[in-house]
């Protein structure tokens, strides 16, 4: 493939009281910044998750008329898919220089609601809403029930995922939690229950923030400001919408969608050097672990491989409801060597692994440097 | 709670719950049993398959004790589950007077009456 990473960046994080434009700007200015370009140079954009027509308002916010644009809805892996489609579009040469981006100011705005909130147009507000499930914390609360009887695992099995996310959080500044200390397995288990057996430290945060990053070709990559991280392979797959259609709460997206990108970019999951896989919740991490193909059924909990979300990911880094775009920063950041304490030596392939829903859609990007 | 929305593709499944009869929609061409009701056979995409009654018998696939509820006006805790029916389909639902919620465990059909004259249906253990 000929597409790579040129730029990325977050926007504030954590409780900034600005407006999701305001943080949307300065993600993609911030990017572009990084890259050495200017948003004139931008010819094509992708976003959601604010507006009616979120690629449209960002284009009108930063005074461009792309001729590319995406504003796919598929929740928090859909930023892993937009790389999928910027990657195509610059491939058959609709547009040059695109810009993947969100950004939310959902903890300043005291938007985020347990309940979800459901259309009544859908299925689900007949056949699901009545029952009073959290959306979307139910549903991983009953896979990691599940997952818990399957493998004949216990709460602190899954506490640990929890723990290991702050030990990185404590290694990155800009990490919500990052001063607040090391986490025990004891403290994550006495937390407050919500959707059992998932308490309040198995659930991520609600904060501000976003990011964003900026894909050109290779070739024009090879002139830019920082060394070009390759797209090498994507894949994604999208399962369901309601609680009761998946058959199997522990087969998940993730395996078909991490089987495509390993096929496209001709990597094997031995090959990866760091992992950003989405952890909406604890079990997210050693199910999505498993179903990629890194360890079998069963043995996410115990793996002590490859790093896993060097931010401290979505349960003590930052969580603005969709976090895939700060996946990919990550991955940017830690092949590119930027990241401090955090750094993962000699890293040159990196998995991003996003999810979106209630486990409904998945998507994956295989980024390497070599 | 506002009150549950139904459309002509549902009302019939909706209308039968008046009488407590839980239904699963059952393929003419290749027999697959689906909930909720659809237009299409998820199976093989034939059109309108028919509503018939199941046993009420399931097995709990996995289950959710949840402590906050989305709208405060709900007493807590409750229990979501999963029920697989026998018939094949899986539920989303509740689960009543069950004091030890287990994966696998078996359940019975029981109804909640909605104000409208309609019955949500939840499940509880075999005594």
């Amino acid at each position: 493939m000929s597409v790579a990473i040129v730029g990325a960046a977050e926007c504030d994080l954590g409780h900034t009281g600005l407006s999701t434009q305001h943080l949307l700007a300065q993600a993609v200015a911030r990017a572009l910044d990084d890259a050495g370009l200017r948003v004139c140079d931008v010819d094509g954009i992708a976003t959601t998750g604010h507006g009616r027509f979120p690629a449209t308002q960002l284009a009108d916010q930063l005074g461009l008329c792309p001729s590319w644009t995406d504003s796919t809805a598929a929740g928090g892996a859909v930023f892993e898919m937009y790389v999928a489609r910027a990657a195509q579009a610059i491939e058959a040469g609709q547009c040059s220089v695109a810009v993947i981006a969100f950004a939310s100011n959902q903890r300043s705005a005291r938007s985020r609601n347990i309940g979800g909130g459901y259309d009544a147009a859908t299925p689900e507000a007949q056949f699901e809403q009545p029952y009073q499930p959290l959306w979307p914390l139910s549903y991983y609360a009953m896979t990691a029930q599940r997952y818990l009887h399957t493998y004949r695992l216990d709460r602190s099995d899954l506490a640990r995922v929890a723990v290991a996310a702050r030990e990185h959080a404590l290694r990155n500044p800009t990490a919500f939690r990052h001063a607040a200390g090391p986490l025990t397995v004891d403290e994550v288990l006495a937390a407050p229950m919500i959707s059992s057996p998932l308490g309040a430290l198995d659930c991520c945060l609600v904060t501000d923030g976003g990011g964003a990053i900026v894909l050109t070709s290779l070739d024009r990559a090879r002139h830019l400001a920082k060394a070009p991280v390759r797209v090498l392979g994507y894949g994604e797959s999208v399962t369901h919408a309601a609680m009761a259609t998946p058959d199997d709460l522990l087969s998940t997206g993730a395996a078909a969608s991490g089987a495509r990108a390993f096929a496209r970019a001709a990597v094997r999951p031995e090959e990866i050097d760091v992992i950003q896989l989405y952890d909406s919740f604890t079990v997210s991490v050693p199910l999505g672990l498993e179903q990629l193909g890194f360890c079998p059924p069963g043995a996410g909990v115990h793996w002590a491989g490859v790093p896993v979300n060097t931010t401290g990911g979505g349960l003590s880094y930052c969580h603005p409801g969709q976090l895939g775009v700060l996946l990919l920063v990550e991955a940017v950041r830690q092949l590119r060597g930027e990241c401090g304490a955090r750094q993962v030596e000699g890293a040159a392939t990196a998995l991003v692994h996003g999810t979106g829903g209630i486990a409904s859609s998945h998507a994956t990007v295989v980024l390497g440097v070599r | 709670m506002a009150e549950i929305p139904e459309d002509e593709v549902t009302a019939p499944w909706w209308d039968a719950t008046r009488s407590r009869q839980l239904m699963v929609q059952r393929c003419a061409r290749c027999g697959l049993a689906q909930l909720p009701p659809r237009v299409l056979c998820t199976g093989c995409g034939s059109a309108a398959p028919r509503l018939e009654p199941v046993t009420g018998r399931g097995v709990v696939d996995s289950y959710t004790v949840i402590h906050r509820a989305p709208d405060p006006a709900v007493a807590v805790p409750y229990t979501v589950a999963r029920v697989r029916l026998a018939e094949g389909p899986i539920l989303l639902t509740a689960l009543i007077d069950v004091t030890e919620p287990r994966c696998d465990l078996p359940v019975t059909l029981a109804w909640r009456p909605l104000p409208d004259g309609r019955a949500l249906p939840v499940f509880t253990t075999e005594e």
